[in-house]
C-alpha cells in the first residue's frame, strides 16, 4: 500500500466527523433540537439559522446534530447486535457442518427470501414504531449475511493446517472456533459491518420516512424529511439538507469500508 | 433441461413454504396485540374479542397457521376490514403499477451503468474510473426518498417538466423511475466494471487486438458479451428488491401500486391487507428468482450442472 486513497481518507474524516458529532450533539449544536418560534415556521436558510427552521420553528441543523444521534445509535447498534447473532450462527453451522448446517442454511434462505426492507417493514408494523423495534427489526434482517459469510469463512478454514494442528494438540472445539478461527474472520466480518452500518442508516432513515420509525418529536434524518416533503413547494430547505446528512453520512461509511477492503485484500 | 427446471421449481416450494410461514410468524408471534392496535387506544373489551374471533385469532395458533396455509393455497387472503374488498383482489388491481414501475427502473438502470461500466473498466486507474466509481458510490449512498423529492423539486416543480406524482402517461412515469432506478444503476455500474476488468484479462481479447481488431469492437463486441452474463444474472435477481424498493418510491410519488398500498394498510392498520401485501411482495420476489435462476441456465449451460 503506497498511498491511501483520497476516498479512504474522505471516509475516515466523514464518519469520525459523523461519530463526535453524534456524541457530543448538545455541546455543538447552536439551538436546542425541540424549541418552538411557530411565528418563524419554515423560514428560508440566513446567517442566525444557516439551514433554515422547519414548520413549527425549530432550527434545522441542531435537529440534524442531534438527528445523527439517532442514526448512530440504530447504526452500531443494529450492526453489532447483527454481527454477534450472525457469527454465532455462522461459526456454528460452518464448524459442526452436515445436517446443522443444511438446516441452518436453509433457514437464512427464508429470511433472505425477503426483499430489502420488507421484513422491517412488517415487524415495524407490529411491534409500532420506536427507537427500540426499529433497532430489532432491522436486526431480524441484518443477522443473515453475517451469518452466511463467517460460515463460508469457517467451512474453509477449518480444514486448514494451523486448525489440524490445535485439534491433534488436543484443543477443544469451542477453543478451536474461538482462538484459532475467528481471529481470521475477523477482517472481512469488520468490512461488511461497515457497510452494514450504512445500509442500517439508510433503513433506520427510511422507516422514520414511512412514518414507522423514531417518532416525533425525537429529530431524526428519515422522518425529517418525510415532514420536509409537505412544504417541498414553499421550504425545498427542509428537505434537501436531511438528506444532504444521510447521504454525507452514508457516503463517507461506504468510502471508509470500501478502502478498509483494499486494505485487507489488495486483489479486489 | 426439463429435470433442472423440475428440481428448481421443487426446491422453491418450502423456500415459498418458508415465507408464509414467516409472515404468519411475524402477524401472529410478536409481541404486540394486533387487534388491539387495529382498533386503537378506545376500543373496549367486548370490541376487541368479537375482531379476535372474526379473524380466527382466537383460535389455538396451530389451528389459525394451518387455516392460514389452507387459505394462502387458495388465494383466499381474507378481505380488508375497512374497504371489506377481497384482499387479493385489491392486490391484483394494484399490482401491475408496481411491475410496470420496476421494469421501468430496471430499463433506465441498465442503459446507464452499462456503459459506464465499460468505459471506467477499459479506462481502469485512470481519472474516467475513478470519477465513474465515486459517482456509483454517491449514486448507492443517496437515499431514494431524497432523490425522489430533489427531482419533484427541480424537474416538477422548478422546470414543470413531469408531473408532480401520480400514474398517467409515460411522463409521470420518468421521475419515480429515475428516483428507483438510481441505486441499482450504481450497483450494476460497479458490477459491469469488474467483470468487464477481469473478461479484458483474457486471452482471447488480447488475440482480438493483436488481429488489430479496433478498440470499440474488442471492448462491445468481444468483451462486453462475455462480461454481461453475472451482470444480466445480478439485475433480474434485483427485479425481485425493486419491488420491494418500490414501497417507499410508490409513497413519495403517490404511485398507485402495491407498495403505497401495504403503507396504506398499516396506517390504517389494516391487518389482512398488510398480511396479504407483505406475502405478494415475497412471494414475487421468491418467484423473480427462480425464474432468473430457470433462464440463467438456458445462457449458460454449467449451471445445471451443479
Amino acid at each position: 500500500m503506497s498511498r491511501l486513497p483520497t476516498t479512504f481518507i474522505f471516509g475516515v474524516v466523514v464518519t469520525l466527523l459523523f461519530i463526535f458529532t453524534a456524541m457530543l450533539a448538545p455541546l455543538v449544536s447552536p439551538y436546542s433540537p425541540l424549541e418552538q418560534e411557530l411565528y418563524a415556521g419554515l423560514e428560508d436558510p440566513g446567517t442566525e439559522h444557516i439551514m433554515g427552521r422547519d414548520r413549527l420553528g425549530r432550527d434545522i441543523l441542531s435537529r440534524i446534530i442531534h438527528g445523527a444521534r439517532v442514526s448512530l445509535t440504530v447504526g452500531f447498534v443494529t450492526v453489532t447486535v447483527s454481527v454477534v447473532v450472525g457469527t454465532f450462527i455462522g461459526a456454528f453451522a460452518g464448524y459442526a457442518g452436515g445436517k446443522v448446517d443444511e438446516v441452518v442454511m436453509r433457514v437464512t434462505d427464508i429470511f433472505l427470501a425477503f426483499p430489502g426492507i420488507l421484513l422491517a417493514i412488517a415487524v415495524m408494523a407490529i411491534l409500532g414504531p420506536s427507537l427500540n423495534n426499529v433497532i430489532i427489526a432491522l436486526s431480524i434482517m441484518g443477522w443473515t449475511g453475517f451469518a452466511r459469510l463467517v460460515r463460508g469463512q469457517v467451512l474453509s478454514l477449518r480444514e486448514r493446517e494451523f486448525v489440524l494442528a490445535a485439534r491433534s494438540l488436543g484443543a477443544s472445539d469451542l477453543r478451536i472456533v474461538v482462538f484459532h478461527i475467528l481471529p481470521n474472520v475477523v477482517a472481512p466480518v469488520t468490512v461488511e459491518a461497515t457497510f452494514g452500518v450504512a445500509s442500517a442508516i439508510i433503513a433506520e432513515a427510511g422507516l422514520s420516512f414511512l412514518g414507522l420509525g423514531v417518532q416525533p418529536p425525537t429529530p431524526s434524518w428519515g422522518a425529517m424529511l418525510a415532514e420536509g416533503r409537505q412544504f417541498l413547494l414553499i421550504a425545498p430547505h427542509m428537505t434537501t439538507f436531511p438528506g444532504l446528512a444521510i447521504m454525507v453520512a452514508v457516503l463517507g461509511v461506504n468510502f471508509l469500508g470500501d478502502g478498509l477492503r483494499d486494505i485487507i485484500d489488495p486483489r479486489e | 433441461m426439463k429435470a433442472y427446471i423440475t428440481r428448481r421449481l421443487l426446491l422453491a416450494v418450502p423456500v415459498a413454504w418458508g415465507v408464509v410461514t414467516m409472515v404468519f410468524l411475524i402477524i401472529h408471534m410478536t409481541p404486540g396485540d394486533p387487534v388491539a392496535i387495529m382498533l386503537g387506544e378506545s376500543a373496549t373489551i367486548a370490541d376487541m374479542e368479537s375482531l379476535r374471533s372474526e379473524l380466527g385469532l382466537d383460535k389455538p395458533v396451530l389451528e389459525q397457521y394451518a387455516k392460514f396455509l389452507l387459505n394462502v393455497v387458495s388465494f383466499d387472503l381474507g378481505n380488508s376490514i375497512y374497504t371489506g374488498r377481497s384482499v387479493a383482489e385489491s392486490i391484483s388491481t394494484r399490482y401491475g403499477a408496481t411491475v410496470e414501475l420496476a421494469l421501468a427502473s430496471m430499463a433506465l438502470a441498465i442503459l446507464l451503468a452499462i456503459p459506464l461500466g465499460v468505459m471506467a473498466a477499459a479506462r481502469k486507474d485512470t481519472v474516467v474510473d475513478r470519477v465513474g466509481m465515486a459517482l456509483s458510490l454517491i449514486g448507492v449512498s443517496m437515499p431514494s426518498f431524497w432523490i425522489g423529492p430533489l427531482l419533484i423539486i427541480f424537474f416538477a416543480i422548478d422546470l414543470k417538466w413531469f408531473p408532480v406524482s401520480g400514474r398517467g402517461g409515460v411522463e409521470s412515469l420518468v421521475l419515480p423511475a429515475i428516483t428507483l432506478g438510481t441505486a441499482m444503476a450504481a450497483i450494476l455500474s460497479r458490477l459491469t466494471r469488474a467483470t468487464m476488468i477481469d473478461t479484458l484479462g483474457e486471452d482471447y481479447i488480447t488475440t482480438a487486438r493483436a488481429k488489430g481488431l479496433e478498440n470499440y469492437v474488442v471492448l462491445f463486441k468481444h468483451a462486453l458479451r462475455n462480461a454481461l452474463l453475472p451482470v444480466v444474472t445480478v439485475a433480474g435477481l434485483q427485479l425481485g428488491a425493486l419491488l420491494a424498493g418500490a414501497i417507499i418510491t410508490e409513497t413519495i410519488f403517490s404511485w398507485p401500486g402495491i407498495g403505497r398500498l401495504t403503507i396504506q394498510a398499516i396506517n390504517a392498520r389494516d391487518y389482512p391487507l398488510v398480511q396479504g401485501c407483505v406475502l405478494a411482495i415475497a412471494l414475487s420476489y421468491t418467484f423473480v428468482n427462480i425464474v432468473v435462476d430457470i433462464l440463467y441456465s438456458f445462457v449458460d449451460p454449467r449451471v445445471r450442472l451443479r
